[in-house]
């Protein structure tokens, strides 16, 4: 009897993924806030299990050194600009399927760009004329480090991966080599703050650090939303990441779109790589960029590529990073603890995705015959 | 929709029940130093020995004078960017009157903090720019590292010594590896002294130098002890701050002379002797001079007579026979005056004897010579400005790459 029941039976696992059509928005959006959540749960028990805070604790001291004084705020929207920006200048590549690696590099070619006019042109022109100088130089640069790979690309159909991140390591190289021709004292590999006396080419926010940085973002941002979703130029983007065939075939000439658009990504890091040095830092390192350009990348991503969305991840990422360094002042753990506890968010978010697409159905219980 | 309800309930429950009452310590400290709140900025953690070595002085000097870690604030891995303008901000909202500095490259942006903030002191190692700044609140300070780094060298020379007398090497092979970080005179003035204190005792010693181009690259670092023990290189000394060179040294066998602190260790085999910077003694000044009202001088350096200059125990595994003794002999008379470790009598350059050399004191872009320092038969380090000044290349040491 039991032999052959178990003969009869179809075995079915405990559970199996399904497909899941359209999920309404809404649902999808909350799922999306929950995984947020759940990122914060982990957060709270990690801290709980390391440091042995509860999570009011641990909630309030990140919102703390985020936001507890004004000089913490500007700080904060001013990474949240910088990454913000970055992000959004991987984003037109990024549509079209061309998997730009490379923001690290042009953002710090543009900042070498931007610093040797701040060092070389100095006083000698009006300080608003050299700035113009700085971002046109920064924009050209960048662009140029962008417009190589697409060249390739485009014509000979190289790996615009490889290709990308190559360039970014020159680009290390080459800001190297600068930061040793102008360092001072002799040797000691630091090019010091430019103009640290005339503040030639420092945008000077008055009253509000960073204001203009921040203000130039914004407008930024919305224009490379409008020129995606609302151009025809943006159009011939979509089309050319979804086929190019099909590109091809409605008369759009791939090659243009392809060499178009990686010189717009590079110009737009071109202007972050301008407000890093012009609006913060006011010198070059090999280390200005400080890994921003491969956080973009994920940014980019986590905000499905629209430049709107993606300002809310830039924001979050800051206030992690902000966040998570506070607890780590405070309680003299590695640095490290930062990097966890902004894995553990990204990690549900990017899981959550997996629910959102696909339901779980679990095995029913066995009919009785 | 009833299950995101359910799920968000049962977050809140989680977050509820994990809650519980953290005692906040209430350790208010000694009263003499009540009024002292202290802010360290360092340019990486714990994991970098010279970090390490700023970090571990800290804590010790808080702890004698009395100051609460809830006085004492440490922030690692600041960049040399504006990162460190704004960290330096941070501290001063935070209440510190204090604040130190450990990288090199944080100087500009701390005079940056500086300006903004008259009623706050700044403290900065390494840096050169406080005796031409002018700033009330601004100050450069270093360690006579030259004197340790001069008596580390003589205990290499003596290991170098028992190689040649067991006829492991001849007297000419005896060749020194040093891995160093930049082309800067922090390194130059750290190896020659290293290089001369070996000289004292073996005076057939020669040098390779590699440089990495980054103060802390352990990678870089490692290759680079590797290509110099490649290169025929019998012992190892570096002045870059990662685990890179003594680790190198231990996997190939190869003698190594640390900094900043013992790697014995990691390096059971092949650790000689360390020598460091005890910023302890500094520390302790610049905070009685702020808590009494005092001035700080631009510039401060000291050395073994103060306890600014350290060198570790000696392990004798490694070791040739009676180091320690000889080590405490240097020691006595570098404190007493007797020896003065670039003595122009000890080094040549280009095979000449010097007696003038102009050093570039305020520094400036064109690297414009401003100093005499050479005078009484002995250049004069760190007398004219706390930071290394030396950057003479000495007969005897071979650079092998200097494009850092």
């Amino acid at each position: 009897m039991a032999s052959e029941l178990k003969a009869n039976k179809v075995h079915e696992p405990l559970f199996h993924l399904a497909k899941r059509d359209n999920m309404p928005r809404h649902k999808a959006l909350l799922i999306r806030i929950a995984s947020i959540a759940v990122g914060f749960v982990f957060i709270c028990v990690f801290a709980f299990l390391i440091v042995g805070w509860n999570p009011a604790d641990i909630l309030s001291t990140m919102l703390d050194g985020s936001f507890g004084t004004p000089n913490r705020r500007w700080d904060l929207f001013e990474k949240t600009a910088i990454l913000l920006c970055i992000s959004v200048a991987v984003t037109p590549a990024f549509r079209m399927r061309f998997w730009n690696i490379g923001a690290e590099g042009q953002t710090l070619i543009s900042c070498l760009a931007a610093a040797s006019c701040m060092k070389l042109i100095g006083t000698r022109v009006p300080n608003p004329l050299l700035l113009l100088i700085m971002l046109g130089a920064a924009v050209l640069a960048g662009a140029i480090w962008a417009v190589i790979p697409a060249i390739f690309k485009a014509f000979w159909n190289t790996n615009e991966t490889l290709f990308t991140l190559m360039m970014n390591y020159v680009a290390t190289q080459v800001t190297s080599y600068f930061v040793y021709i102008w360092s001072v004292p002799r040797g000691s590999g630091h090019v010091g703050v430019i103009n640290s006396d005339s503040r030639a080419g420092w945008i000077v926010s008055g009253q509000y650090p960073y204001l203009l940085n921040i203000l130039i973002v914004i407008v930024m941002t919305i224009t490379t939303y409008i020129y995606l979703n609302y151009c025809k130029q943006g159009y011939e983007i979509s089309v050319v990441g979804e086929s190019e065939n099909t590109a091809r075939y409605i008369g759009i000439n791939v090659k243009i779109v392809i060499i178009r658009t990686m010189l717009i990504s590079g110009a737009l890091c071109g202007l972050a790589g301008f407000l890093i040095v012009a609006g913060a830092d006011h010198t070059i390192i090999a280390n200005s960029v400080g890994g921003q350009g491969f956080t973009a990348i994920m940014v980019s991503w986590l905000g499905k590529f629209n430049p709107l969305i993606m300002s809310f991840f830039a924001f979050l990422l800051s206030f992690l990073g902000k966040g998570a360094k506070e607890i780590t002042t405070l309680t003299g753990l590695d640095s490290a603890f930062a990097d966890i506890i902004t894995g553990f968010v990204i990690f549900c978010i990017i899981g959550c995705e997996f629910f959102i697409h696909y339901s779980i159905r679990f095995r029913r219980k066995e009919d009785k015959a | 929709m009833k299950k995101f309800v359910v799920m968000l309930l049962s977050l809140a429950m989680v977050l509820a029940l994990t809650a519980c009452a953290s005692g906040k310590k209430g350790d208010e400290g000694s009263a003499e130093y009540k009024d002292i709140k202290i802010g360290l900025i360092c340019l990486h953690n714990e994991q970098s020995t010279y970090d390490l070595n700023f970090i571990n002085a800290m804590k010790e000097t808080c702890k004698t004078l009395g100051i609460p870690e809830s006085r004492m604030i440490i922030v690692t891995n600041i960049p040399e960017s504006n990162a460190c303008y704004e960290a330096a901000k941070d501290l001063v909202d935070r209440g510190c009157n204090i604040i130190f500095a450990d990288s090199f490259g944080h100087e500009d942006f701390l005079i940056q903090a500086a300006k903004e903030f008259p009623k706050v002191q700044f403290l900065h190692a390494t840096g050169t720019k406080a005796h031409t700044e002018g700033l009330a609140n601004y100050h450069n300070a270093f360690a006579s590292i030259y004197e340790g780094r001069y008596a580390a060298g003589v205990a290499a020379g003596l290991k170098l010594n028992e190689m040649i007398e067991s006829g492991k090497i001849t007297p000419e092979k005896a060749v020194m590896g040093y891995v160093g970080a930049y082309t800067y005179a922090e390194v130059i003035s750290g190896y020659t002294s290293f290089y001369l204190g070996a000289k004292s005792v073996c005076p057939s010693v020669t040098m390779k130098v590699q440089f990495t181009g980054s103060w802390y690259d352990e990678t870089e670092e490692k290759e680079a002890a590797q290509k110099l023990i490649k290169a025929g290189c019998v012992l190892i000394s570096q002045h870059a701050d990662s685990m890179g060179a003594p680790t190198a040294c231990e996997t190939a066998g190869v003698p190594n002379v640390s900094y900043n602190g013992s790697t014995v260790s990691a390096c059971p085999n092949t650790f000689i002797v360390s020598s460091r910077i005890n910023w302890a003694p500094y520390y302790t000044f610049a905070i009685n001079c702020v808590k009494d009202g005092k001035t700080i001088p631009a510039d401060w350096s000291a050395g073994f007579a103060e306890g600014s200059v350290e060198l570790s125990a000696v392990n004798d595994k490694a070791a040739a026979a009676g180091t320690q003794d000889k080590i405490n002999a240097v020691i006595a008379d570098l404190k007493a005056g007797k020896i003065n470790v670039f003595s122009t009598d000890t080094f040549t350059v280009d095979g000449k004897k010097l007696d003038s050399y102009m050093a570039d004191i305020d520094s400036d872009a064109d690297y414009t010579p401003d100093t005499e320092v050479i005078k009484d038969g002995y250049f004069h380090e760190s007398e004219f400005r706390s930071a290394p000044a030396f950057d003479l290349k000495i007969d005897g040491i071979e650079l092998l790459n200097s494009k850092f």
